[in-house]
């Protein structure tokens, strides 16, 4: 007899459909087109950013230094602006120092065998240590003249749609392409489900990594421009939040098991959506920060734990992946 | 009853005497024997700063202030920077205990994380001043905003604006822990206590966080878009609250109240743009001299550290439209650190 089981990926997909039943019955004003795209809307730069994490991840890596790619290059735009320089030259600036951002973590992970969690757990600090130190005047970098106009990357709305929503959309295309279509990204999950199997059948194992931490770094960036368009300023202390948790949370909440090799862009969406419905209804409730968190708390064990119970660890699956 | 003699005759005796002795004086000059003893008080002693952290308006213009204030006295002006880390605060402030400087300046990132510290640092004579944001323990100075009085009056410009609408506003807190929002949601309190009609729709937490206030806004003006106004507690934060409403189109309809510390571009520039309708400034500027004076009077007071406890609110600037556009409603940090 054949048992029947779900994946994470499936219960996380149950609980927020449950989440949205409940909450479209009994939260007057949940249920109303302009709520869900509120709703997406405020999960948009947490999902993009979702995305660059599930890169590494479905890699069999993590990139801890994802939240200082989103706000150093980024404030670095608003700054050059606020002092003088052009927009375009000031954002060829970000991004070639996002590249370059990518590049020595990718360097320190394919080459020089650092772990990616501690390599990028230093990069990050560094990184934001350096926008502190040198490149901005204060946290939060305003908005200013010369930027008139590159607000509606996060403001507005295209057909009723507001942008950050269509952001995430082409942002969720992209990767999706890069990941089924391209010959690089079946190399990524030929790494990350086994690296050294891929190695012996030549697959260019470190070039790949070294490209998958720039395009991570890279989508960070973007993640961050929209950020700071939609909130008209670089608030860049955004590093010492916890933002990075919530990323890491709609990855493997989505499904992507941090063993690598498996998942993709789907996955985010669902551990987007999930995460976007809970903060909404709570808000729509009233409820306390602390009930907020205690509540966030307790859905993701349930999740977490119901999928342990489903899915048992045996010794093949326990010794992946364990950071 | 007793005479003096002819008052013409006494006047020009004393003319001519003046006459005589005066320039003697103005060539000798008087010694002032106040100067002396201060100038010894200041010179060589230490002060030390611990802000919540640095490279924001509010810690920037204090150090500024400070450092230009105390330093022309040869006072050696250190700074330990908690940079967001509360941990690191309480290092910085237990470390500063052994190496005991004349004066600890700090800001409390809550209520509680610094009191035993604090206490200790007098008792081991150095004197504390804790600003703007403060502690459990009262020390030698509180020099800051009253925040009670701050949530009172942006709660009653929010209320003046609701008169004759919906009624229906929301507040848009900080980190719960922290004194500035603790204590400025009490005054939000004591107003609405006086206003039954109004109806709080939502009462949140975005964590000094722009995105997050932002987000809550949004979902609040998406459930109530006849919401009449905001209570937000730093303008730091409340760029974001302000970019919701105007995302809904809802700007100069939502009555948006906040707080800062009148730093040109974060207040002034934000509310001549419609972006707040009223900010509370604490005039950072004013904030440091206070504090500045406090020292130098501390030290130059010979009394012992912690016998002598007293505070110094600040008057506070309501920023709108009428005055944003004038030159001292606001500051600019470029010239204060010139």
């Amino acid at each position: 007899m054949k048992r029947f089981r779900f994946n994470q990926q499936e219960i996380v997909f149950a609980v927020f459909a449950l989440l949205f039943l409940v909450f479209s019955i009994f939260l007057n004003g949940f249920l109303t087109a302009e709520n869900m795209l509120t709703l997406l809307q405020n999960v948009a730069v947490l999902g993009i950013l979702g995305l660059a994490m599930a890169i590494v991840v479905i890699g069999r890596g993590i990139d801890i230094s994802l939240i200082a790619a989103l706000a150093v290059p980024p404030g670095l735009v608003l700054q050059m602006v606020q002092n003088g320089h052009s927009l375009p030259f000031s954002l060829l600036t970000a991004v070639l120092l996002t590249i370059a951002f990518g590049l020595v973590n990718g360097w320190l992970i394919a080459y020089a065998e650092v772990p990616s969690l501690f390599a990028t757990l230093a990069t990050g600090l560094l990184l934001a240590g350096l926008g502190q130190a040198a490149l901005f005047q204060l946290d939060v970098v305003q908005w200013s003249p010369g930027m008139n106009g590159f607000e509606r990357l996060g403001q507005g709305t295209v057909l009723g749609i507001p942008t950050s929503i269509w952001m995430f959309a082409i942002a969720c295309i992209v990767v999706a392409f890069l990941l089924r279509q391209t010959r690089w990204g079946a190399y990524i999950y030929a790494i990350g489900d086994n690296p050294y199997a891929a190695r012996v059948t030549g697959i260019p194992s470190r070039p790949i990594i070294v490209l998958q931490y720039v395009i991570t770094a890279l989508i960070g960036c973007f993640a961050g421009l929209v950020l700071a368009a939609s909130v008209n300023s670089m608030p860049t202390r955004i590093f010492n939040s916890t933002l990075i948790y919530d990323v890491i949370l709609v990855v493997v909440l989505g499904g992507i098991g941090l063993s690598g090799g498996r998942g993709g862009v789907l996955n985010v969406i669902i551990g987007t959506l999930l995460i976007g419905t809970m903060l909404n209804g709570m808000t729509i409730m009233d409820i306390s920060y602390a009930g907020q968190n205690l509540i966030k708390g307790v859905v993701l064990l349930l999740a977490v734990i119901t999928d342990s119970f489903l899915n048992p660890r045996n010794e093949e699956t326990a010794q992946q992946g364990d950071i | 009853m007793k005479t003096f003699g002819n008052p013409t005759r006494v006047t020009l005796a004393a003319l001519a005497l003046a006459a005589l002795t005066g320039p003697a004086l103005a060539q000798q000059g008087l010694d002032e024997p106040f100067q002396k003893p201060f100038k010894e008080a200041l010179a060589g002693k230490t002060v030390a700063y611990v802000p919540v952290a640095m490279n924001f308006d509010l810690t920037e213009g204090w150090y500024a202030g400070l450092k230009k204030e105390l330093e022309p006295f040869g006072v050696k002006f250190v700074i330990r920077d908690a940079n967001w880390n509360t941990n690191a605060g309480a290092q910085a402030v237990t470390s500063l205990i052994s190496e005991k400087p004349a004066v600890m300046v700090v800001h409390n990132p809550d209520v509680q994380t610094y009191a035993k510290l604090l206490q200790r640092a007098e008792s081991e004579g150095i004197y504390v001043i804790q600003i703007n944001m403060g502690s459990a323990y009262r020390s030698s100075a509180f020099v800051g905003a009253n925040w009670v009085e701050i949530g009172e009056r942006q709660t009653e410009g929010v209320v003046k604006a609701c008169e004759g609408k919906s009624n229906k506003i929301a507040i848009i807190q900080g980190a719960l822990s922290a004194a500035a929002s603790a204590y400025t949601l009490k005054g939000v309190e004591n107003v609405l206590a006086k206003h039954p009609e109004i109806k709080v729709v939502s009462s949140q937490a975005a964590d000094w966080d722009a995105a997050k206030a932002k987000a809550i806004t949004q979902t609040v003006l998406k459930q109530n878009p006849d919401l009449c106004g905001i209570v937000g507690f730093w303008d730091g934060m409340d760029i974001g609250t302000a970019a919701a409403v105007k995302e809904a189109g809802l700007t100069g309809k939502v009555f948006l109240a906040t707080s800062g510390g009148g730093e040109r571009k974060g207040a002034c520039e934000l509310v001549k743009s419609g972006a707040f309708d009223l900010n509370m400034s604490y005039d950072v500027p004013t904030q440091a001299a206070q504090m500045a004076g406090t020292i130098k009077w501390l030290l130059s007071s010979g009394a012992k550290p912690g016998s002598i406890k007293g505070s110094e609110y600040t008057t506070l600037i309501p920023i709108t439209k009428e005055n944003a556009d004038s030159q001292t409603a606001c500051w600019n940090l470029s010239d204060l650190k010139k």
